[in-house]
């Protein structure tokens, strides 16, 4: 039970550090990302090549997700500058499947649909499964602070400020002097940095990954998360990503407590679940449980 | 200062400008006037580098300053306003002030990261402050931009402008929709801008407003320049009078 508990945690900072990493690129910036699981399958599969293939150690496995996911998420954000709402929408869910596409075809880099066994996990083989899962919790969420403090620091910097006012009117923060690409392009990478790091954690935590894992859903799961716990607000994000799993594995217990419920059914009501608590929210809170709030303004210098 | 020559710029087949034509001299407030569909707003984005021209030049302090993007025009010293108040909902005034404010090494990423640049802001803040003062706006200094009246929309919007450091203000219908008291403020409050030394070029289409503030005046119709003289020689020129009111058909 304990490892249960651990295993939880620990696939909660994983989804707390997706819900960070699209809010700098949805909540600070405001462009819309449903590419994002493709994001997180880049982190996986990097950081599994990088360590099975190559056979270096976990960490550089861990820089080239990050340094991919930045990357790919920066040309994105380039090739799309001028595309906003409903056709970056189209563009970045294109984007998300195409990895997953690539995942599933590329055999002879990635296995296929059969997936990457073996993913070396930190100190696996000298640990029981229990310090194991000790240690990725640990780990997980030593991410999930420093993600944390770094986003956190960036929405109260003048950066922050950019961001929010270009999220509201490009063209008028263009005027206001800001160069609304550089801006896009630097906010968009290092979100999909982050989205890059999840994937790294995901992949040597459970060992295994496969182009199945990486499906839109796990998008649509992470927007609930950062939408419910409110966007625009770092700590809103975890909130909301602990929110989720909470109901994901919450219906787990649940599920048996109802007669006549084959399992497919149960899968069903999980999503009802979910969809119903996004209405709920959005019906009672529209800002979320937690709303986004200007930082406190700097002091007047004395002249 | 500024000088703007044979502008041209279509939208889809329809020649919104075909050969405008402008000056703007130093510690002037020029006005920019002409019926609805005259072409002023495509002129004003065309020199604000909003809209890129496809044809003219325009010329701010002498550089060459045609099809440069906005951002460098604003930094060029060269900064505008809107016409529909376009605020940042989700910035305090306090911040749609600073997010004008130049040279915050805050704003590159790693400086960000690092919490550079808080010397910096605080001498915008203390700029800021003295900005929202002359404006009358201290009292809402904290509040969200969107809980703003219609008339403390146009000022901020003069504020932000002012907060560029800007040499030249573009100013796109500073008083449409504010009532006459607090249009003859907004006006005296630019007056007294340029007696500071700042000049402006200013759309509007409040004759008393434009009369009280603006010399030269620059009438456009029809996408290009009519002419350009004081209020008195515009308004008794025959071909103006046509213009707006249109000609009768011998």
């Amino acid at each position: 039970m304990e490892s249960y508990l651990l295993a939880t945690l620990t696939f909660a900072g994983i989804y707390a550090l997706l819900a960070l990493g699209l809010n700098v690129i949805w909540g600070m910036a405001g462009m819309i990302n449903l590419g994002m699981a493709g994001f997180f399958a880049l982190g996986a599969y990097a950081s599994a090549l990088t360590t099975t293939a190559l056979g270096l150690p976990i960490a550089a496995g861990v820089a080239a997700a990050m340094a991919l996911a930045a990357l790919c998420g920066g040309a994105l954000s380039r090739l799309t500058l001028n595309l906003r709402g409903d056709y970056l929408a189209i563009v970045t869910l294109g984007f998300g499947e195409l990895i997953r596409l690539i995942a599933a075809n590329e055999i002879w880099l990635t296995n296929g649909s059969d997936g990457i066994p073996g993913i070396p996990g930190p100190m696996r083989a000298d640990l029981t499964p229990l310090q194991f899962n000790a240690l990725s919790c640990a780990l997980v969420l030593t991410a999930v602070a420093v993600v944390w403090v770094v986003a956190e620091r960036l929405r109260r910097s003048p950066y922050g400020r950019v961001l929010r006012a270009l999220r509201d009117d490009d063209v008028a923060a263009a005027v206001a002097g800001k160069s609304v690409r550089r801006f896009k392009v630097q906010a968009f990478a290092l979100g999909a940095g982050v989205l890059g790091l999840a994937g790294a954690a995901y992949a040597h935590f459970t060992s295994y990954i496969a182009p199945d894992i990486f499906r839109p859903l796990l998008t649509i799961y992470i927007f609930l998360a950062l939408t419910a716990g409110g966007t625009g607000n770092n700590a809103g994000a975890v909130l909301g990503a602990a929110l989720v799993i909470a109901i994901l594995e919450g219906s787990r217990f649940v599920e048996p407590m109802i007669p006549h419920l084959n399992g497919a059914q149960g899968a069903a009501l999980r999503e009802i679940l979910i969809g119903g608590t996004l209405i709920l929210v959005m019906r009672l809170r529209p800002q979320g449980i937690l709303a986004e709030r200007p930082p406190e303004p700097e002091r007047a210098a004395q002249p | 200062m500024l000088v703007a020559t044979g502008i041209a710029r279509g939208f889809y087949g329809v020649q919104a400008l075909t050969a405008a034509d402008l000056t703007v001299e130093r510690g002037t407030v020029t006005g920019l006037i002409g019926p609805n569909g005259a072409g002023k707003t495509t002129m004003f984005n065309c020199l604000s580098g909003v809209v890129p021209p496809e044809g003219g030049t325009v010329t701010f302090e002498g550089v060459d300053v045609t099809g440069w993007r906005p951002e460098a025009i604003a930094q060029a010293g060269l900064v505008r306003t809107f016409q529909i108040a376009r605020g940042f909902p989700s910035l305090t005034v306090l911040e749609s002030l600073l997010l004008h404010g130049d040279r915050q090494p805050g704003e590159g990423l790693g400086a960000a990261l690092l919490g550079r640049g808080r010397a910096r802001e605080r001498a915008l803040v203390a700029r800021a402050e003295g900005v929202a003062e002359r404006l009358n706006l201290t009292p809402v200094l904290h509040a969200m931009s969107t809980e703003l009246s219609g008339g403390q929309k146009k000022l901020l919007e003069i504020g932000r402008a002012l907060m560029g450091r800007p040499r030249l203000v573009l100013l796109d219908e500073p008083v449409a929709g504010v009532n006459p008291t607090l249009a003859i403020e907004i006006a005296d409050r630019i007056a007294a801008l340029r007696a500071d030394g700042l000049t402006f070029l200013v759309v509007e289409h409040d004759m008393e407003i434009v009369k009280r503030l603006c010399d030269p005046v620059v009438v456009m119709a029809g996408g290009a320049t009519l002419m350009q003289g004081s209020f008195a020689d515009v308004v008794s020129d025959p071909r103006v009078q046509a213009a707006y009111l249109g000609t009768r058909v011998a």
